[in-house]
C-alpha cells in the first residue's frame, strides 16, 4: 500500500466530498479515501500492484475536479 | 471545452442573474414572448456547466446533487415552468460562488499556517554558500539565517544571536533572542540579527511540519455530532429518494416529487458541524494551541475536573534566585560574583542557578576558585580572590565552626517558609549573607486558573513529586481545591483512574516526560509543548506550544464554544430542512424559494462557524489595553 495526497483547485460544495469518496472507493486497488474538504486535499492509500497514482489522478479530474498537486510517499 | 465552461462559471452566473432582471423587465413592459425566451436562454446557460458536473459524475457512477437538480430543470422545462427552471439554476450557482467565496476566509486560517512554512534555504557548502529549496537541506548542513529571513530548517546556533519571531510555532509574537547553542525552529522569522545554525531535522520531521500534519490529522478525527451528521447522511440520501417516489405514487404530482427530492438535499447538515470544527481548530493553532480534532473538542468542552503537575506545569521548571540578603560589609553584587565564581566548580543545579543569575546581572567572574571541597548534600568551601568562602546549608556551617547569629537563623526559617531553599554563604568565617532560591509559579497561573474557574471547571487538583512543604505552599497560593505531595508516576497515574471512576470528565495537564502516563490515562491529555518535545506532542490531545496557562484556559473556553457552535449549526440545519419538506408537501414553497433558502440556510452555517475565527480575539484585545494603560 502507498499513501498519496492530491491537492485540489476548489472544492465549494460539500456533496463534492461523498462524491469523490464514492468514486474513488469503488476503484479497483484502493485502500482507504479521506477528503479533507477544508484543506482542498485527498488522501488515499492504493495498492501500486493495480494501480497508480495517475490513474487515480485521472478518475479525480474526470469528476470535474483538476488537480493541482500530488504528493506520493 | 469543459474546463473552459468551468472557468467561466462565475461569468455565466452573472449573465444568468442579468437575464432574470431582464426577464423581469420585459414582463412589467409587458412582452411575454420576449420574457419567455429570456428564462429559457438563463435556464440553458446556467444549467449547462451543473449538467456537465451531473453527467461526469454519474459516468463514474456516484450520485451527485446536480443530477438532482438537472432533473428538476428538466422537468420544470417539459412543464412549462420557465422562471422556476431560471431561478433554480441560477441560485444553485450563485450560492455555489458565494460558499466558495466564505469558504475561503474559513479555510484562511489554516492555509495562512501552511503558508507560513519557508520556501528557501542559504546553506554553506565547501565554503561556498547557496541559495537551494528547502527540500534539499540536509541534516548536518551548515545555514546561514539573515534579518527578516525565515529558518528554513529546525536546528542549533553555531555563530551569531538573533531576536526570533516564533508565533508560527509558539503562537507569541514578542521576539525571543536566541544565542549560539539555543534551537531555533522552522518557519519562525529572524527579526534582527545575523545566524548560522546546524539542521538538525529537515523535511517532514520539523516541529513545523509536525503541527502542519497534526493539524490536519485533526480534521480526520471527527466529533460525536460529525460522526452522526455522517451516518445521518447515508441513510438520509437514499430515504429522500424512496420518499420522493412515494409521494409521486401518492400524489400523481411529478413536479412536487421533484421539488421534494431537491429540497431535501442536505447541503447545510453536512457542512454545519465540519465548518465549526476546522474554525476552531485554526483559532487554537493561531493561538498556539494544537486541538487534536472535533473529538477532543467535544471531550474537552465536557471536562469538570482538572489536574496539574507542579513542577513545570504550575511553575516555570526553571529555579531562580529569588533574593540575596546581605549580613557582613559587602555590598550584593560582590558578594554574588564571589559565591558563583566559587560554584562555577558545582555540578549542583542550586549552585548552577547562583551562577547563572551572576550571568543575567552581567558580573564578571573569571578568577578560577582554588581548594575546593565539595561536601555532598551539604554544599561547597572554596577560596575566590584570597577569600575563604563556605557556601551551603546550616549543617554544613556547624561543620565549619561558622557562627550564626540569631537573627540570620530567623530570616532563614522565614524565608524556607515562604518557599525558598535558603543558601548560607559565609566569608572569612563570618555569615555575610543568605541566598534564597526557588521555582516561582508562572505569571499566569493565578489569572489562568481563575478564568478556568470561571469557564466551568469544578475541580482542580495538583499531583506533585515534590515535598509536602513546598505543595502546600503553591497549593494556597493558586486556591486549588486539593495538593497531594510525594507522589511516584504510578501514583498520579492511579489517581487519575480514580477520580474518573468516581465520574468526573479529566483532563491533566503536564511537562511530558515523567507525566506522560498519567496524560495517557486521563480523558483530555494537555502537554506543554516546550516549544515541542516530540513525546509530549504525540501523546497529548491538547499541545500548548508556548507553555502558557493563558493557552489552556483559552482552549478550554474555545471548545466549549465550538461545541456551541456545531450545536447551532446542526439545529439550524435540520429544523430548516424539516420546514422545508413540511413546506413542500403542503404545497406553500415552490422550487425556487425552496432553493433559496436551503442554500441561504447552508450560507448562514458558514458565516456561523467563522466567528469562531474570531474567537478570543476581544478578551485579549481587552487584556492588552488594560496592560498599556496600566503602564
Amino acid at each position: 500500500m502507498r499513501k498519496a495526497v492530491f491537492g485540489l483547485a476548489s472544492l465549494t460544495c460539500p456533496s463534492c466530498m461523498k462524491k469523490i469518496e464514492d468514486a474513488l472507493t469503488g476503484w479497483a486497488g484502493m485502500g482507504s479515501v479521506t477528503v479533507f474538504f477544508h484543506l482542498e486535499k485527498v488522501r488515499v492509500e492504493f495498492d501500486e500492484n493495480i494501480t497508480t497514482a495517475e490513474e487515480i489522478e485521472r478518475v479525480i479530474a474526470s469528476l470535474g475536479y483538476p488537480i493541482i498537486g500530488t504528493k506520493i510517499a | 471545452m469543459i474546463m473552459f465552461i468551468h472557468k467561466q462559471k462565475k461569468k455565466i452566473t452573472f449573465i444568468a442573474g442579468f437575464l432574470l432582471v431582464l426577464a423581469l423587465v420585459l414582463h412589467f413592459t409587458g412582452h411575454h414572448d420576449m420574457r419567455q425566451l429570456a428564462l429559457i436562454v438563463a435556464t440553458v446557460i446556467a444549467g449547462i456547466p451543473i449538467a456537465i458536473k451531473a453527467f461526469q459524475a454519474a459516468r463514474m457512477r456516484a450520485f451527485s446533487i446536480e443530477l438532482l437538480v438537472t432533473i428538476a430543470v428538466i422537468g420544470a422545462l417539459f412543464i412549462g415552468e420557465y422562471v422556476e427552471s431560471a431561478v433554480v439554476t441560477f441560485l444553485f450557482l450563485f450560492g455555489d460562488y458565494l460558499e466558495a467565496r466564505t469558504l475561503e476566509k474559513t479555510r484562511s486560517s489554516l492555509r495562512e499556517l501552511v503558508d507560513l512554512a519557508p520556501q528557501e534555504a542559504v546553506v554553506i557548502r565547501d565554503g561556498k554558500s547557496f541559495t537551494v529549496p528547502v527540500e534539499e537541506v540536509e541534516e548536518g548542513d551548515r545555514v546561514i539565517i539573515r534579518t527578516g529571513g525565515k529558518v528554513p530548517v529546525d536546528g542549533r546556533i553555531v555563530t551569531g544571536q538573533a531576536s526570533l519571531n516564533e508565533a508560527a510555532i509558539t503562537g507569541e509574537s514578542v521576539p525571543a533572542l536566541k544565542e549560539s547553542g539555543d534551537k531555533v525552529f522552522s518557519s519562525t522569522i529572524l527579526d534582527t540579527g545575523y545566524i548560522e545554525i546546524i539542521a538538525e531535522k529537515v523535511g517532514d520531521d520539523t516541529t513545523f511540519a509536525k503541527i502542519i500534519e497534526l493539524v490536519e490529522e485533526a480534521q480526520e478525527s471527527k466529533s460525536k455530532t460529525e460522526k452522526f451528521l455522517n451516518k445521518f447522511a447515508n441513510i438520509y440520501t437514499p430515504a429522500v429518494v424512496v420518499l420522493s417516489v412515494l409521494v409521486y405514487i401518492l400524489t400523481r404530482d411529478l413536479h412536487l416529487a421533484i421539488t421534494f427530492l431537491v429540497i431535501a438535499c442536505p447541503g447545510a447538515l453536512i457542512i454545519g458541524a465540519p465548518v465549526s470544527s476546522v474554525a476552531g481548530i485554526g483559532n487554537g493553532a493561531k493561538h498556539g494551541v494544537l486541538v487534536k480534532g472535533g473529538e477532543v473538542m467535544d471531550r474537552f468542552a465536557n471536562v469538570d475536573t482538572l489536574v496539574f503537575d507542579k513542577t513545570g506545569t504550575l511553575t516555570k521548571g526553571k529555579p531562580e534566585v529569588t533574593d540575596i540578603h546581605v549580613f557582613g560589609n559587602y555590598a550584593e553584587q560582590e558578594l554574588l560574583a564571589w559565591v558563583a565564581e566559587a560554584e562555577t566548580a558545582s555540578e549542583h543545579h542550586l549552585g548552577q542557578t547562583i551562577v547563572k543569575e551572576a550571568k543575567t546581572r552581567g558580573l564578571d567572574f573569571n578568577h578560577d576558585p582554588e581548594d575546593v571541597k565539595v561536601i555532598k548534600g551539604n554544599g561547597l568551601a572554596a577560596t575566590v580572590e584570597g577569600r575563604v568562602l563556605v557556601i551551603g546549608n546550616k549543617k554544613l556551617m556547624q561543620a565549619k565552626n561558622i557562627i550564626i547569629p540569631a537573627a540570620v537563623e530567623q530570616y532563614a526559617i522565614e524565608r524556607e517558609k515562604a518557599g525558598n531553599t535558603a543558601i548560607i554563604a559565609a566569608v572569612d568565617g563570618k555569615v555575610a549573607g543568605i541566598f534564597s532560591i526557588a521555582d516561582q509559579i508562572r505569571d499566569d497561573a493565578v489569572a489562568a486558573l481563575g478564568e478556568l474557574r470561571k469557564n466551568g471547571v469544578k475541580k482542580m487538583i495538583m499531583l506533585t513529586g515534590d515535598n509536602k512543604h513546598t505543595a502546600e505552599l503553591v497549593a494556597t497560593k493558586l486556591g486549588l481545591d486539593e495538593f497531594h505531595a510525594e507522589l511516584l508516576p504510578q501514583d498520579k497515574v492511579a489517581y487519575v483512574k480514580q477520580l474518573k471512576e468516581q465520574g468526573h470528565v479529566v483532563a491533566m495537564a503536564g511537562d511530558g516526560v515523567n507525566d506522560a502516563p498519567a496524560i495517557a490515562t486521563a480523558d483530555i491529555g494537555v502537554a506543554m509543548g516546550e516549544g515541542g518535545t516530540d513525546i509530549s506532542m504525540e501523546t497529548a490531545d491538547v499541545v500548548l506550544m508556548a507553555d502558557k496557562l493563558m493557552q489552556f484556559s483559552h482552549a478550554y473556553s474555545l471548545s466549549k464554544a465550538t461545541i456551541l457552535n456545531m450545536k447551532q449549526n446542526t439545529a439550524f440545519a435540520v429544523g430548516t430542512v424539516f420546514i422545508l419538506l413540511i413546506g413542500v408537501l403542503m404545497g406553500s414553497i415552490h422550487l425556487a424559494s425552496g432553493m433559496f433558502v436551503h442554500e441561504a440556510s447552508v450560507l448562514l452555517v458558514i458565516l456561523n462557524g467563522m466567528r469562531l475565527m474570531g474567537f478570543g480575539r476581544k478578551s485579549s484585545l481587552l487584556a492588552r489595553s488594560a496592560q498599556s494603560a496600566l503602564a
